[in-house]
């Protein structure tokens, strides 16, 4: 018998659709035009900074980046910081803030190529540095305002209902398969996965093409800071935090191997759909909290089983 | 090249040593931090002072070695600081407000059970269905939390005071927090002296070779994780008896430091090398950076931040010679 081979980018949109429909049956308006955007928009946020997590993993050598949800927090704060409610300041805070990830992502990538210290130890203790950076800046209160033209252009509708961030992470998708499919350097970060030895031996430049990577993986945790805050409107130390592992996850379940060069952005996007379906799904049902991360946690574990499979040694 | 490798004996031999104990760098690294301490808290050696740290200290350094065995087995797990919250919940609810002694031993007979189930689901998981460590005990992490928090929802309960004063006795005039590294060390020196010890360094170095040399490979990986998850379960049972109550949230924040503290010990994560002498090593490095940071009189909004710093380097100082000498070479 011939086996149908669908692609894991493929399986996880179906069962974002899936989840979708479920959640329209048990709980009638939840499948409604505005709901749906609702859903798209916070999908957006984990999307965004997943991205990076994409490009870091499908790099290989147990590439990782748990500094994610330092980075958003740090980035929102600058943002608020220097923003201070005007609209004039937007871009330069942006800018700022993209440096300042843009930094603490090359420094990651440098720790981990140049130093070898594994990428799971190297950015968590940067999740430290970063989380002391923020106290260090803030003093522990966080001054400033969000502009009013960041929630207008990123938040609220723009576009038949879609708010700009959807938008923006339509378009991020765009240029990341782009590059990833199109460009020298996501061809060097293919064959980085998958040999990393082999890729140095025909030329490729494994360090710097590794820090790049970590670098815009900083760089894009900012952005997904940046329009985290045009939704809340608000920050607070732990703002990030929870979109760590979510970002692993989201990448994880959109059939990108952690053991790299393989995978696909495409994927990590429905793979964010998923996570925040089934989030907002159980936040609907209004169940417990204890039943809710109970349930999450087996919901991923299953996910797991049917594609986050490692090779049997017996094969 | 003859020549040269002559004249490199000395380092060479040096080096062997440094791979074969993975643990010295840690341990010289120790001795500077203790030093540092020394010098800004001159009551540091005072046994009264020495034993108040340990008794900080015991609970991630009993998790640590959890995650130590885990490591060398080639696996890694983040769900362990779940595990601790689980456990400590569980010993907490099932003391209820008794004392008697069976009730004492049935809440930690039931932690501590807890805790071993919990990794043995883990470790089945990665095992048997094959699943990524790193992912899977990332989920499991929800499931153990969501447990934890359906057995005792907000921090609460109290521990009867015969069993927290154990905490800080003792026994024969020996700190009851030296008895219990002693025992952890002396039955991991038993460990590693059976089949078990051998098999475990070489399902976490190369599992292929193990594998084809009848080693059973998904037995001592479940194994690793079980035993992991029971030292979990001893550091959740360590925090009841400091904190005097159980609180649904206290691990979590413990796993990442549980890793650290591990690859601080010169444990590679990669697996099938390094030990938990190297471990205990890194909790207390972590442990007396911070008491150094609280007596250099860091201002408080900095503390984090240089404590970061400082983490990081000593992650990165094994690397650093290394690139150093890659190269003038």
């Amino acid at each position: 018998m011939k086996r149908f081979k669908l692609s894991p980018a493929l399986i996880a949109l179906l069962l974002a659709i899936a989840l979708f429909i479920l959640g329209g049956i048990i709980r009638p308006g939840f499948a409604s035009y505005g709901l749906a955007m609702n859903i798209l928009r916070l999908a957006s946020f984990l999307g965004i900074v997943a991205a990076g997590q994409t490009l870091v993993i499908m790099g290989g050598g147990e590439g990782i980046d748990l500094s994610v949800g330092a980075n958003i927090t740090l980035g929102a704060i600058l943002v608020y910081n220097i923003t201070d409610g005007q609209d004039a300041r937007v871009l330069p805070a942006l800018l700022v803030a993209l440096v300042v990830g843009a930094i603490i992502g090359m420094i990651n990538g440098l720790g981990i190529t140049f130093l070898r210290v594994p990428a799971l130890v190297m950015t968590l203790g940067m999740t430290g540095v970063v989380q002391g950076l923020i106290l260090v800046v803030t003093q522990g209160k966080v001054s400033g305002a969000s502009a009013p033209i960041m929630s207008r252009l990123m938040s609220e509708p723009l576009l038949f209902g879609i708010p700009g961030v959807v938008l923006v992470w339509v378009i991020l998708g765009l240029i990341v398969w782009f590059v990833l499919e199109r460009t020298r350097y996501g061809k060097h970060l293919f064959a980085i996965g998958v040999n990393r030895t082999t890729a140095k031996l025909s030329g490729v430049r494994v360090s710097a093409t590794l820090v790049l990577t970590y670098t815009l993986s900083g760089m894009l945790a900012v952005i997904g800071g940046f329009v985290l805050l045009s939704y809340t409107q608000n920050v607070f130390l732990n703002l990030g935090a929870s979109y760590t592992l979510p970002s692993v996850a989201a990448v994880v379940v959109g059939g990108t191997l952690l053991a790299g060069g393989q995978g696909s952005y495409q994927g990590t996007m429905a793979g964010a759909l998923v996570l925040t379906l089934l989030t907002s799904l159980l936040t609907t049902m209004q169940l417990p909290d204890s039943a809710r991360q109970i349930i999450y946690g087996v919901v991923l574990l299953l996910l797991l089983s049917v594609y986050g499979r490692q090779r049997r040694l017996r094969s | 090249m003859i020549k040269s490798s002559t004249a490199n004996t000395v380092p060479m031999q040096l080096r062997r040593i440094l791979v074969k104990n993975s643990y010295l760098l840690a341990l010289l690294l120790l001795i500077i931090a203790v030093l540092i301490n020394y010098l800004l808290q001159p009551n540091f050696f005072l046994p009264g002072v020495l034993n108040g740290n340990l008794q900080t200290y015991l609970p991630l350094l009993l998790l640590a070695v959890g995650q130590a065995i885990i490591i060398v087995g080639g696996g890694i797990d983040l769900s362990i600081g779940s595990i601790v919250s689980l456990t400590n919940v569980i010993v907490v609810h099932a003391l209820g407000n008794q004392s008697s002694p069976s009730q004492i031993a049935l809440a930690i007979v039931l932690g501590l059970l807890a805790g071993l189930l919990a990794g043995a689901f883990n470790g089945f998981c990665v095992a048997y269905l094959r699943f990524q460590p790193i992912i899977t005990t990332f989920a499991t992490s929800f499931v153990f939390l969501g447990l934890a928090e359906w057995v005792m929802p907000s921090p609460g309960g109290t521990v009867p005071a015969d069993l927290a004063n154990l905490y800080t006795s003792n026994p024969l005039g020996i700190s009851f927090m030296i008895w219990v590294i002693a025992i952890v060390l002396i039955l991991w020196g038993i460990l590693r002296s059976t089949r078990f010890g051998p098999y475990l360094y070489a399902v976490g170095g190369r599992p292929m070779s193990a594998y084809q040399t009848g080693v059973p490979v998904s037995f001592v990986r479940l194994s690793s994780y079980a035993l992991g998850g029971l030292m979990a379960g001893m550091a959740g049972l360590a925090l009841a008896l400091t904190t005097g109550s159980g609180d649904p949230l206290i691990g979590s924040p413990m796993t990442l430091d549980s890793i650290t503290a591990v690859v601080l010990g010169g444990t590679r994560l990669s697996g099938g090398q390094g030990g938990i002498l190297g471990s205990i090593l890194g909790v207390l490095i972590l442990g007396v950076i911070r008491s150094i940071i609280s007596f250099a009189n860091v201002p408080t909004w900095w503390q984090t931040l240089v404590n970061g710093i400082i983490v990081i380097l000593a992650l990165a100082g094994p690397g650093l010679v290394s690139l150093i000498r890659r190269q003038r070479a």
